[in-house]
């Protein structure tokens, strides 16, 4: 068998998603070929080299695959994946923008957001919000596959000397033109790589009170995330979500502050190693899931908690 | 300009979901069903359009059982102008849906398909992908903004870390996030007037479309308990817990 990773990168570095990819990869077993697509992304290619498990790296170096818009990328993809038997990405935003199209292309049905490698036709997946686990068998000739990003280890990223191999293949469809972002630069640790997570509900009552948090989680290294509720409520932007409509964490320490443990919301952070609730409803459900419980009103535990570290 | 959306028929999101004891599946007996949220974010997406005046006509489709009827006529409800129902017995996977929708773009010819990002029971993420590869047409997913002129559309999509902007052509598909609008509720009258608006039922034999599932559900189980834990008293006993018993900070 052999295998493509499609790398999440932003030019420079490898985004440590894809290093669960290629750990996912190596459960199916099989040569491990790691595609970087984009613009000016050599020094990405050199990272990519040094990761540990994989063969070769594929440098697809033009201005087509700058930002990784899916048409684009996902021609690319078709054209070198029919090649092999499994095609592999991580769960992200930019993963789940374009591996489909991929997959439609080869007439493939892609098994989203896998949790395990049962054989190399076999895979577990979350229905429901993660409420159930579904192993699922594909019948296709090529595999699909985009791995969830808390399901498997990361691979190393150093330990490996694979040779990189340019790829001379453009595909610009002239479908879409990127025209800007606003990434919010923070200095804290990214919610999907963190090993420590504050997250905040509706029991914060507004966006200005998650300066508590800010607190704690800047004496803790750890990264703020937040609840639908406190989303939808306006308090904090979307990017800071962890639930299944969100970001899916599994730090080895999440601090639940506010929030009542609504199914979805739990469906993003229960496989985190150990879960801290502080709430002052003991009927909330989130204590159901948590190592630690604390029955109390936030506005008192969290400045406690935060002079205590 | 015509726009296209979906109604996809799933379990409420209220209903806490229960496995079948046999492991086949989940338990949809007696369970409240209701169209997808993120497919009401886009059905409500376009019924905006329309009342702007960007958009003439809004259809809405559904693809599965007869009683997916349901989701389309509350989609009517809520402001679209006609339904397509495909119907099938068949166990629908993404890219067979993607396949179905495709021929019925080919038949009414929308310049603009607005989708959920994801439904709520699969979890799949791959609908309006897939359609917009099969069409050849561009995509723009998880939009929290839309703005449609001059044959474009400029999109807001919720990628990670923050934002990103961009501009299609149309035709386009845009998936919906969570951000993009917040659903209206139906009217008394509207869901009346519903009742008189067209549904038109194919079967994908008729659009000449092959849906067998490739993918095979071997079983379903619940996921892995947590083991219950402790209440704490205090903050002190709180740290403590986490500093020498737990060790994570």
């Amino acid at each position: 068998m052999s295998i493509l990773v499609v790398a999440e990168h932003d030019n420079q570095s490898i985004k440590s998603p894809t290093q669960v990819a290629i750990a996912a990869a190596q459960v199916i077993g099989g040569d491990i070929d790691l595609l970087v697509a984009g613009s000016g992304c050599a020094d990405a290619a050199e990272a990519a080299a040094k990761i540990d498990g994989v063969s070769k790296v594929l440098c697809a170096d033009d201005p087509s695959y700058d930002h990784a818009l899916a048409e684009n990328l996902a021609g690319l993809v078709v054209e070198l994946g029919s090649n092999y038997s499994h095609i592999l990405t991580p769960t992200t935003t930019s993963g789940k923008n374009f591996m489909p199209r991929v997959a439609a292309l080869l007439d493939v049905q892609q098994i989203s957001d896998i949790c395990g490698v049962v054989s190399e036709n076999t895979f577990e997946r979350p229905i429901y919000a993660g409420n159930a686990i579904a192993t699922v068998q594909s019948s296709d000739p090529i595999k699909v596959l985009t791995v969830r990003g808390t399901a498997f280890d990361a691979v190393p990223a150093e330990g490996g000397s694979a040779e990189i191999e340019a790829v001379d293949i453009k595909h610009e469809t002239g479908l879409t033109e990127w025209n800007k972002e606003e990434i919010v630069k923070q200095d804290r640790p990214e919610l999907t790589s963190a090993s420590i997570i504050i997250s905040g509900g509706r029991g914060m009552q507004n966006g200005e009170n998650f300066s508590l948090l800010e607190s704690v989680a800047d004496k803790l290294g750890a990264a703020i995330g937040a609840s639908r509720a406190a989303v939808d409520a306006g308090f904090v932007p979307n990017d800071m979500q962890v639930g299944q409509t969100g970001k899916i964490v599994a730090p080895d320490l999440y601090i639940a502050v506010g929030i009542s443990g609504a199914i979805q919301h739990l469906a993003g952070m229960k496989d985190s190693k150990v879960i801290v609730a502080i709430n002052k409803d003991e009927d909330a459900p989130i204590f159901q899931v948590a190592d630690f419980g604390l029955v109390e009103d936030l506005f008192k535990a969290v400045p406690a908690l935060d002079e205590m570290l | 300009m015509k726009i296209l959306v979906t109604a996809k028929r799933v379990v409420d999101y209220n209903v806490n979901i229960r496995v079948l004891s046999d492991n086949t599946g989940v338990d949809l007996n007696n369970v409240k069903m209701s169209v997808n949220p993120f497919d009401e974010i886009a059905i409500e997406e376009a019924v905006r359009l329309k009342e702007a005046g960007v958009a003439e006509e809004v259809i809405v489709v559904s693809v599965g059982a007869t009683n997916c009827q349901e989701q389309i006529r509350t989609a009517l409800a809520l402001g679209a102008d006609r339904g397509v129902l495909v119907e099938t017995d068949e166990d629908m996977q993404p890219l067979a849906i993607a396949k179905v929708l495709k021929a019925v773009v080919d038949k009414e010819k929308p310049e603009l398909m607005i989708i959920g990002k994801q439904a709520i029971d699969g979890d799949n993420s791959q609908t309006g992908q897939m359609l917009a590869a099969l069409c050849g047409f561009s995509q723009a997913t998880f939009a929290s903004e839309l703005e449609v002129a001059d044959g474009n559309a400029v999109v807001t999509r919720e990628v990670d870390g923050g934002l990103e902007t961009i501009t299609v052509k149309l035709p386009a598909v845009v998936t919906t996030d969570l951000r993009l609008n917040e659903p209206r509720y139906a009217s008394l009258p509207n869901i009346m007037k519903a009742k008189k608006k067209t549904i038109d039922t194919y079967t994908p034999e008729e659009l000449g479309v092959d849906v067998s599932p490739r993918v095979k559900t071997l079983k379903v189980v619940p996921p892995s308990e947590r083991e219950s834990g402790v209440i704490v008293e205090s903050v002190e006993e709180l740290v403590d817990k986490l500093k020498n018993e737990a060790k994570v900070i």
